[in-house]
């Protein structure tokens, strides 16, 4: 019960802060899919749940560092009880299980995932990090799934890095076609793609810098 | 009947016929199929029945009702102008001054009718010291423009826009307690000029005022919205300490000004690219869209009202 009106408290409080919108450029699909988006703050994978309806959302879990949401009391019942994150361990030497399959049998359950393929918080002036490898994997192993991209716009500046008041502006979720690993592709070429992918979802920004002004 | 629910059984009266016609357009014209102009007048419609809601409410609970009301509009206001600015990562706390302190302060200063500290605290103090703020974070990049586009922001949507809840502090003699009748009149008579010239404009409109600015502002609907407006605040005075004749003048300085008001917040929005400043209100866009007139009218109105009619 707790966890359920934890739930609601967070969607909320994240609705009123950024009245954020959802913007599809075609219907959400019915069978499970994996949203991958730009991480730039904690609360990412919360603007994604708000654009999704209350049935998609509640089958629809985040994945998240298990180094991070495994510290503390508070933080373990956030992450494994409110929002049911499917937690991986990033670190590839101390591993004992393979996030790849995680992710997998969540799929296989029939509930989608949110993915943040930068692998951390993006803290930099640049747009998007490298992806790491893991969404080329999991696409591999599973050619029927949608990879829809999810471009979260403006949520960097509500609640920088080490603030704990945020600033309500308001954001929008950008979700784009799906998109799948093709035959044959390599695994570089994938994750290019699939981060230009996302990266066309963001809307242009009327002072967007120039290029050569290199910010 | 006392003259405040004399005037909101009036507009309600005004919506209820709007709709009818709405309703009929949708019905004869339409056939009930989708019809995008017809679909977003009908949209606008509704949208009012909310926002004229909303003011009665406010009005039912009196000065501190209106306060409420419009500190909440310019913290609406502000969130849709800060989110289509540039700042960094080191604007957060003039960013977070402006909502937090800035923008709370100016209403408490209000409320205590402190007009000697809340008609300079934002533009003399809030200009010093937001700049001050940022220089300690010692980040130049496009410094002047950051800041600059902050100060904006406070202006429209923090200072200029209190400046309508401001009017019932004026104490006028012989109007005493029914202050909160200029809000009405300012807000009528600026939102009708509004929806006058989109009426107008729509029947008869041919010459574009400012082509480059905004497409649907032409001089038949700038002539005849200011004009019909007028004359309808010229109706109005019997709510006012004016004169038909007085309030007739006021009216025109108000609509010319929430025109001019309408065609700067345009300029900007143009010049980052959108066509609207936010989603929120259905039919009109944000809060901004609706209230680009009353943010350029209120301090003169306020300032007629108060170096004309106060002792």
């Amino acid at each position: 019960m707790f966890e359920a009106i934890a739930r609601r408290l967070m969607l909320t409080l994240a609705r009123l802060l950024t009245g954020v919108r959802g913007v599809w450029s075609q219907p959400p699909p019915d069978s499970p899919c994996v949203y991958f988006g730009n991480h730039a703050s904690h609360a990412d994978f919360v603007l994604i749940w708000t654009v999704l309806s209350a049935r998609q959302r509640a089958s629809t879990r985040p994945v998240a560092g298990a180094d991070y949401w495994n510290k503390g009391i508070v933080r373990r019942f956030i992450g494994h009880r409110v929002v049911r994150g499917v937690l991986i361990e990033r670190d590839a030497a101390r591993r004992t299980i393979d996030p790849v399959a995680q992710m997998g049998a969540v799929l296989a359950a029939g509930e989608s995932l949110i993915l943040f393929p930068e692998g951390t918080r993006n803290l930099t002036d640049e747009l998007l990090l490298p992806f790491k490898s893991g969404l080329y994997h999991l696409a591999k192993a599973h050619p029927k799934v949608c990879f829809i991209p999810a471009w979260i716009d403006n949520l960097h500046r509500v609640l920088p890095k080490g603030e704990i008041l945020p600033i309500p502006l308001l954001c929008t979720v950008h979700l784009g076609g799906p998109i799948q690993v093709a035959n044959g592709e390599e695994k570089d070429q994938f994750l290019a793609r699939a981060r230009a992918a996302l990266l066309a979802q963001r809307p242009a920004h009327g002072d967007d810098v120039p290029a050569n002004e290199g910010e | 009947m006392n003259t405040t629910t004399q005037l909101f059984t009036g507009v309600f009266a005004v919506l209820l016929f709007a709709s009818s016609i709405a309703w009929s357009l949708r019905f004869w014209i339409a056939k009930g199929r989708p019809h995008s102009v017809i679909d977003n007048l009908v949209d606008r419609i509704n949208a009012w029945w909310v926002m004229v809601g909303l003011v009665a409410l406010a009005f039912a609970f009196g000065k501190t009702g209106v306060i409420i009301l419009f500190g909440l509009l310019s913290l609406l206001a502000l969130r849709e102008f800060v989110t289509l600015t540039y700042t960094r990562r080191s604007d957060y706390l003039a960013l977070a001054m402006v909502f937090y302190v800035a923008l709370p302060m100016q209403y408490a200063l209000i409320w205590i009718e402190w007009y000697g500290l809340y008609s300079i605290f934002i533009p003399v103090y809030g200009f010093l010291f937001l700049p001050i703020i940022t220089a300690l974070r010692a980040d130049t990049t496009r410094f002047l423009g950051r800041i600059a586009q902050v100060q904006w922001a406070l202006m429209l949507a923090v200072f200029c826009l209190s400046h309508v809840p401001a009017l019932v502090t004026l104490s006028i003699p012989g109007f005493e307690g029914r202050e909160i009748l200029l809000i009405a009149f300012l807000v009528i008579v600026v939102q009708s000029s509004d929806v006058l010239q989109y009426i107008w404009g729509k029947l008869l409109g041919k010459h574009k005022v400012a082509p480059s600015l905004s497409p649907s502002k032409t001089w038949e609907g700038l002539v005849g919205g200011v004009l019909s407006a007028t004359a309808l605040g010229a109706g109005l005075w019997w709510i006012t300490p004016f004169t038909p004749l007085q309030a007739a003048g006021i009216a025109f300085a108000i609509n010319l000004m929430g025109f001019f008001g309408g065609l700067v917040m345009s300029a900007i929005k143009r010049d980052h690219g959108v066509k609207d400043w936010g989603h929120l209100i259905a039919g009109h866009g944000g809060v901004l869209d609706r209230l680009d007139s009353v943010i350029f009218s209120a301090p003169i109105f306020f300032h007629i009202v108060r170096y004309g009619f106060t002792p």
